[in-house]
């Protein structure tokens, strides 16, 4: 089973409700999505026992049967190949690998090669098992290693995706199949922006949702006002607390602090029970 | 020889783009037929790889000079592949920086600058 964490907007409280769901589902593993900057181990500190490097596609050019007609040059919707003097010239670095320039060639002058994007980790933090997809700086694409993270997981366990923030490519790679998703949020204007954003996504994917409100107390009721119009039910709140800050800073897990542990439990009791009446309205289909 | 000039607009009293990738327009101009010729940079709109959709229309253009105010690292690879010779501009307008080059007081760009730099700052400023 897939659950995803996503948001929206940036620094909601993904990663802290992630890794703390994470921490309190039975059977689970923590898996970071967030590829440009994973950084769920910083509360989980996991041993990572494995890492694999993820390899995309990149065109080559063969000389010698190359004919100069720009076929290649004309697909390339992101400008990876430019024509010069009836030379091709490659960008392997703009390159995002859909293998186009292979396909239109008549020459079959195009020919696959590879190149290295990032790697998974896996290890063993918290209690349970950590995956985590890490993007070379400056790589264009990191959904090659979102799915080949998401391809390795395995189904009887409850995987917990902590997705990138944003609604692009990432975050689509990184919900896609998930049982349901669990939208953090935070009670701004800014926040309530984004999860719009985040909603509209995933009723796009048919993906069912819920709201953890983060640093609630004040100005919970825009995001609530919102959830009941949706119609999607609100989870659990996190108050906006200096104690919650400081466990945070410190790389603390709020899950294991006598303190906090509640309003994490709340979150998970509410999602297995919302899981479990998912899964009677699928049967009922 | 054609000489082209990144542009904000489409007149030779426009100022000059100092973003080479990123420029709203190629203004080329033919020293010969003294025409100019306006066109829209294609590559201003693209998703990624400006420079290189920038420079390969400039290369198919026939352009042998390009004025701007700054190349990145891609742009470049193009046009020196291409023989481009790339001069460096400061704030003029279309028309100042031809009149320049013809003088002999513009500078060869020798060196790109960061890849994407025309994109954290639209008027191209170092």
């Amino acid at each position: 089973m897939l659950i995803s964490v996503l948001s929206g907007k940036g620094g909601t409280g993904k990663t802290t409700v992630a890794v703390n769901l994470a921490v309190l589902l039975k059977n689970a593993c923590y898996v970071d999505c967030d590829v440009e900057e994973p950084n769920g181990h910083i509360f989980l500190n996991p041993v990572y026992s494995k890492s694999e490097r993820v390899e995309v596609m990149v065109p080559a050019i063969v000389k010698e049967k190359c004919s100069g007609c720009g076929e290649c040059v004309r697909f390339c919707y992101f400008n990876a190949l430019a024509l010069v003097k009836g030379k091709v010239l490659l960008f392997p670095e703009v390159c995002h690998g859909c293998g186009g320039c292979i396909h239109v060639c008549t020459q079959n002058a195009v020919t696959e090669d590879k190149k290295d994007i990032g790697r998974i980790d896996t290890g063993v933090g918290g209690g349970l098992e950590c995956i985590r997809g890490v993007l070379e700086i400056g790589e264009p694409v990191g959904v090659p290693i979102i799915k080949k993270m998401k391809a390795g997981l395995r189904e009887d366990r409850t995987n917990i995706l902590d997705c990138p923030p944003g609604s692009s490519c990432t975050v689509v790679g990184a919900i896609q199949g998930s049982s349901y998703a669990v939208l953090v949020t935070e009670p701004t204007n800014f926040g309530l922006h984004d999860l719009e954003i985040a909603v509209r996504l995933v009723k796009k994917l048919g993906i069912p949702a819920g709201v953890v409100i983060n640093r609630s107390g004040e100005g919970d009721e825009r995001i609530e006002e919102y959830c009941n119009t949706e119609g999607i039910p609100v989870l659990g709140r996190i108050p906006f607390a200096r104690g919650i800050a400081e466990v945070y800073s410190e790389g603390g897990l709020l899950a294991e602090d006598a303190r906090y542990s509640k309003y994490f439990e709340e979150i998970a009791h509410r999602l297995e029970e919302v899981l479990s009446r998912e899964a009677a309205c699928y049967y009922k289909r | 020889m054609k000489i082209c000039i990144t542009s904000s607009g489409k007149e030779m009293g426009s100022a000059v783009d100092l973003r080479f990738g990123r420029c709203k327009y190629f203004c080329i101009y033919d020293t010969e037929s003294r025409e100019t010729k306006v066109l829209e940079n294609a590559g201003a709109y693209s998703q990624g790889g400006a420079g290189i959709a920038a420079a390969q229309q400039v290369v198919d253009e026939g352009v042998e000079v390009l004025i701007t105010g700054n190349l990145g690292p891609n742009a470049m690879r193009v046009l020196k592949a291409a023989g481009v010779k790339a001069y460096r501009t400061e704030e003029t307008d279309v028309a100042r920086a031809v009149m320049m080059y013809e003088a002999g007081q513009l500078q060869p760009i020798e060196s790109p600058v960061s890849a994407h730099h025309g994109m954290q700052n639209k008027r191209g400023d170092k």
